[in-house]
């Protein structure tokens, strides 16, 4: 695996429910500069589905989806 | 001497902390204050029942004063700065107070105004005033398209603009009119409902009575004019009657005192609800950082928690308590409801709507008043 990149900003979003790991990451991106990246650790297995998802709907980049101990850090970049 | 515990902020965070407090600590020991900017203590899950007739103003607004126990002080008047360094809050009228400990409980504040076009193109329904100009215009409104969108995360109660499409669906049947109006809901996530294991329940509810719904729909824009609603994704979508959930900062305070994060909310640790880098700040209820909903549910049992624990610490006791994350949510479609419960260590479990659950919610509607924010029973 490729060395994991430095966020701008982390959220630890593990083990909420509502509004959940995605609407974190929206919230995050809508606040950040163009070329932060922005790290979501997420214990909830359908943010591996969701974000990327979300993230190539809105031309923003995913950089990484890094697996730990019972939780993924997701990483995305905000580009435009 | 006792010692002064300021709480910014009179709504139900704030609130019930002040009783709580009250309960547990002699007139000796401490001094309680609330700091509110009105005066008037709003119960916002009733916004969506005055909406549609169901509640008055009067059945949701009160004197903050009426519920506050004799015990706790309230200061009407709007904190202008807080200076954590000299543990001071400055007041608009020029007064500055001293406390050993804060509670910051000031809660989120709307802003239609960061969605372009939303002030003049859209209804919401997240203040009594607004709440009111929504109910006109359904009332007025006989045919057309009505769309249902979310202008801006977080906000608060992530379900209210799927309980507010199932209401007003519920509704329109009984006027007869159903046929005659067409509901579009726009959501933010990849599916209906924010909690994925409660989505299949509403997404049936949605089919079943014709509600249309667009996914990945984060509301960029409103054309007032075209009557055109634009997302963050690139799509747009035309309404004859646009209900937008307005984004949402947090409190101006936390802005100027330079304590929030880049919307404004307060940097919280998750279990001791303490302002991170503060051994005597907390924040509670909707004015945090923390990544779950902002709901008078969350704000009630971060209330107890923080209460208990100032008191405790006062009394030299040495067992603290820690949040565990816990929300309980009654989701209601006009006719039955969905119940919820959940917290960091156990995921809400799927339920079926039942009315029985309805009966709930409108009964705790009233009893609010009694228990919860007067800090009895629950």
């Amino acid at each position: 695996m490729s060395e994991e990149p430095k966020v701008d900003r982390l959220i630890d979003a593990r083990n909420t429910f509502c509004p959940g790991p995605l609407m974190e990451l929206i919230r995050a991106i809508r606040e950040a500069k163009v070329g932060e990246i922005i790290g979501v650790l997420s214990s909830d297995t359908g943010s591996k589905r969701d974000i990327p998802l979300w993230v190539s709907k809105t031309g923003h980049k995913l950089i990484g989806i890094y697996e730990k101990k019972g939780y993924a850090e997701i990483v995305v970049q905000k580009m435009r | 001497m006792g010692k002064n515990i300021i709480i910014v902020g009179g709504g139900p965070a704030g609130t019930i902390a002040a009783n709580s407090l009250a309960k547990k600590l002699k007139k000796e020991e401490a001094s309680i204050t609330v700091i509110d900017k009105t005066g008037k203590h709003v119960y916002e899950p009733g916004l969506l029942y005055l909406t549609f007739g169901e509640q008055d103003p009067k059945d949701i607004v009160r004197n903050e004063r009426d519920i506050l126990n004799k015990k706790v002080s309230l200061i009407v008047d709007e904190a202008t700065k807080i200076d954590t360094k000299r543990e001071i809050v400055e007041l608009k009228r020029g007064d500055k107070l001293h406390y050993d400990y804060l509670i910051i409980a000031t809660g989120a504040r709307l802003c239609p105004e960061e969605v372009p076009g939303m002030k003049e193109g859209a209804y919401h329904f997240y203040n009594v005033d607004e709440a009111l100009k929504l109910k006109d215009a359904l009332n007025k409104f006989d045919k057309g398209k009505i769309v249902i969108g979310v202008g801006g995360v977080p906000y608060k109660c992530p379900p209210a603009p799927a309980e507010i499409a199932c209401f007003l669906d519920y509704k329109l049947r009984r006027k007869r009119i159903r046929d005659k109006v067409e509901i579009h809901y726009l959501s933010p996530l990849p599916r209906i409902f924010p909690i994925e294991s409660i989505d299949p329940i509403v997404k049936e509810i949605f089919d079943k009575e014709e509600i249309k719904y667009t996914t990945f729909f984060n509301v960029e824009s409103v054309d007032p004019e075209r009557k055109e609603v634009k997302s963050l994704e690139g799509e747009t979508i035309g309404y004859d009657l646009l209900i937008l959930i307005p984004p949402h900062k947090g409190s101006k305070v936390i802005e100027d005192s330079l304590l929030g994060d880049r919307g404004g909310w307060v940097p919280t640790d998750r279990y001791t609800l303490k302002v991170k880098g503060y051994d005597n700040v907390y924040a509670i209820g909707d004015a945090t950082d923390l990544p779950i909903s902002k709901s008078g549910a969350a704000a009630h049992y971060e209330a107890k928690v923080v209460a208990n624990n100032i008191a405790s610490e006062i009394k030299g006791n040495e067992s603290l308590d820690k949040y565990n994350g816990k929300v309980v949510c009654i989701c209601d479609s006009g006719n039955k409801a969905i119940y919820l419960k959940f917290d960091y260590d156990h995921p809400p479990k799927s339920t079926r709507p039942r009315w029985i659950y309805r009966l709930l919610k409108l009964t705790f509607n009233k009893l609010y008043w009694h228990t919860v924010a007067k800090a009895r029973f629950l």
